[in-house]
């Protein structure tokens, strides 16, 4: 799960680091009375998307007067903004954040994530704020700092003054940039976050450090121990049906192929949207039903994949370990009935009880294809996609 | 030959009179596992499935000398069920359980390093030596006794794998599901280096997917360490970046922990590898009997 901008400056401030002034507003005739509380006589006025590349594509704008501010958040809510991240169908702006601007001296780039290899929470920094992280990565190697946090002791202040020092801070930047490292590992910690970024972490015409933006993803698997963050979920910047498939435990992400997909397994659900790609198609979903795949799992998972135009032919391929085949047979053909289904399906079916689903297939009645070979069912369901 | 489990392995379950807990203990006593208790917190004293229950870890070890543990905890107290089981002296921590939080395992990872404990999972589906020990969610019937060692980061995928060297007349030495997780406990190497000196096994299968580095690091081991034929699969030539694919651990990040980049890792290490999931036992049939 992940944060907004403001929601994620808002856990900042509990943290003591420090963040611009900023009111985040859901309506235009808000932008008056958040200006006047910030004060001064120019505003930031910046969408609240969950993708980066807001700039860019014009989510984030310096206004210099309060008609400005006021027409710019106008122009904003409601719309729908497209990054090059975000796809061609871009992600709508439901709230902007209106805040104070800063004068920027420097800008840096610091981030806190798990890093897998050495099985700890490490910070990143570069003096190359603003930028790209993965580019920067990919051209300049050397002018990243990593440091890897020993969980038994903690961050320690010697790896704050390593990154101080690389950064070329001085003077009172040092122990600002401590604590803004001690807050964000707290914060890390606490919240069961998997990555908070700050691109850029600015200097200001003062000399001080302050998070200009602020980014935070959530472990999804922690969040029944943060009730309060769970009420920060935005479903509308989440694929609609991705969310219909989460509340079914399902596993569900979109493509842009043609040929949908339905697994048991991750692992499966992957290798078979790769063979679909082997044989000449392209996937139109992955799709998990996870282990215990009931009819009315699979009814839903038919649902999903229907619901997603593109999809010209669909591919059911289970393999049977603890849940038995005919069970999972039963469950299409109760789903088939219910749902109808327009496009060819095709069915492999393996492990424990194979035969009997395979034959409850056949003699279903259905439009219903069958493979009991992998390879097979690939290029059945391609050749039936292709018309 | 296996590695860590044979027919001599004690097992208790952790979880045991829950329902994935019951089901599955069955399914291994079933399968010949030689089953000695399980734990449930408060149960102590009772008998479930013929088999003494107990309220602790160490109170099972210490009445059945257990070496190996199967855990069906929820999420929320997984991390809690392995460090009792490593604080109690159990060698072999199978975690089956999914979902657990990722700081949960990082702080389980360093309490474990330095111990004897070796933990297998979270998120797994267990490791099993065929005809002997059944540690796990794995369909018992597809397994045959045999010549392969297989290790795999996902569940349905390695039954695939398990499947398909059956069907070759191949089988299996062990296999060991080492979970989807970002953090995890054994690797791959770690596995590779069991089954290097394992004399039953003569070929390896290494089932990989998208997302980290652990399929780069078993590549650079291999070319290092390995004498015995490895065929690898990866998974998630079609997975878009930055999406998780329902594994944790699955998702391409900064354009690293790519399958094309594992394929290259591994293939300039000398392993033979499938570009589809269909054909790893026929590879590795084509391979051991050259």
């Amino acid at each position: 799960m992940n944060l907004h901008e403001y929601q994620s400056k808002g856990l900042f401030r509990n943290y003591a680091i420090p963040v611009p002034d900023g009111v985040p507003i859901s309506d235009a005739v808000d932008v008056e009375n958040a200006a006047e509380s910030l004060g001064g006589d120019r505003w930031v006025v910046k969408a609240q998307v969950h993708t980066g590349g807001r700039g860019k594509a014009g989510g984030v704008v310096l206004a210099d007067s309060l008609e400005q501010a006021h027409s710019e958040a106008q122009r904003l809510l409601g719309s729908v903004l497209t990054t090059h991240q975000t796809g061609p169908q871009g992600l709508p702006v439901h709230e902007v954040l209106i805040e104070k601007p800063t004068v920027i001296a420097r800008e840096l780039y610091l981030s806190v994530l798990v890093d897998r290899a050495t099985r700890r929470v490490a910070f990143m920094a570069s003096q190359a704020g603003g930028m790209n992280i993965e580019e920067v990565a990919a051209a300049t190697p050397e002018k990243i700092i990593t440091i890897s946090v020993n969980p038994v002791v903690g961050l320690q202040a010697f790896q704050c003054r390593q990154i101080a020092f690389a950064y070329g801070l001085e003077g009172g930047q040092i122990g600002e940039l401590q604590a803004i490292m001690q807050g964000l590992y707290k914060l890390f910690m606490e919240k069961d976050a998997s990555l908070i970024e700050i691109n850029p972490l600015v200097v200001d015409e003062e000399g001080h450090l302050l998070a200009l933006d602020a980014k935070i993803n959530l472990d999804d698997n922690a969040l029944y121990r943060h009730a309060d963050l769970l009420q920060m979920r935005d479903l509308t910047q989440e694929d609609a049906r991705e969310a219909a498939a989460a509340e079914h435990q399902l596993n569900y992400i979109s493509l842009n192929g043609t040929i949908g997909c339905m697994v048991n397994g991750a692992g499966l659900a992957m290798a078979t949207m790769d063979l679909v790609k082997l044989h000449g198609a392209e996937p139109a979903n992955f799709l998990d039903v996870g282990g215990g795949a009931t009819a009315e799992r699979v009814a839903e998972a038919f649902k999903l994949i229907l619901s997603d135009s593109n999809v010209k032919a669909v591919l059911v391929n289970i393999f049977g370990g603890i849940v038995r085949c005919d069970l999972i047979a039963e469950g299409i053909i109760a789903a088939v009935t219910e749902v109808g289904i327009s496009v060819p399906v095709v069915v492999r079916l393996e492990g424990t009880n194979a035969q009997a689903g395979l034959e409850m297939l056949n003699h279903s009645g259905l439009n219903l294809d069958t493979a009991d070979d992998l390879t097979a069912a690939a290029q059945k369901v391609v050749a039936l996609a292709a018309g | 030959m296996s590695i860590l489990i044979n027919k001599h392995t004690k097992v208790i379950c952790q979880g045991f009179t829950g329902k994935q807990g019951t089901f599955h203990s069955e399914q291994a006593i079933a399968y010949g596992t030689n089953m000695v208790g399980g734990v449930t917190p408060g149960k102590g004293g009772q008998t479930h499935l013929g088999l003494p229950v107990f309220n602790t870890v160490h109170d099972a070890v210490l009445q059945t000398g257990a070496e190996a543990t199967m855990i069906y905890v929820p999420a929320a107290y997984a991390a809690d069920a392995i460090l009792e089981a490593a604080d109690a002296g159990v060698k072999v921590i199978v975690c089956i359980t999914e979902g657990i939080p990722v700081l949960d395992m990082l702080k389980v990872k360093a309490a474990l390093n330095g111990g004897d404990s070796i933990l297998i999972g979270p998120n797994c589906p267990g490791v099993i030596t065929p005809g002997e020990c059944k540690i796990g969610i794995m369909p018992g019937s597809i397994h045959q006794p045999g010549r392969v060692g297989i290790i795999s980061r996902s569940g349905t995928l390695t039954y695939e794998a398990v499947f398909q060297t059956s069907n070759e007349g191949l089988g299996q030495s062990s296999c060991v599901g080492i979970g989807g997780d970002p953090i995890h406990g054994m690797s791959f190497i770690d596995c590779l280096e069991l089954f290097e000196q394992d004399a039953q096994t003569e070929g390896i299968v290494l089932v990989g997917e998208i997302g980290g580095t652990a399929e780069e690091m078993a590549a650079d081991y291999i070319r290092q360490h390995v004498s015995k034929p490895v065929v690898a699969y990866i998974a998630g030539v079609t997975a878009p970046p930055g999406k998780r694919m329902g594994h944790a651990g699955a998702i391409i990040s900064g354009g690293g922990g790519t399958a094309d980049g594992k394929y290259a890792a591994l293939e300039a290490a000398g392993v033979s590898t499938v570009r589809s999931p269909a054909g790893i036992g026929r590879r590795m049939a084509e391979l051991l009997c050259a």
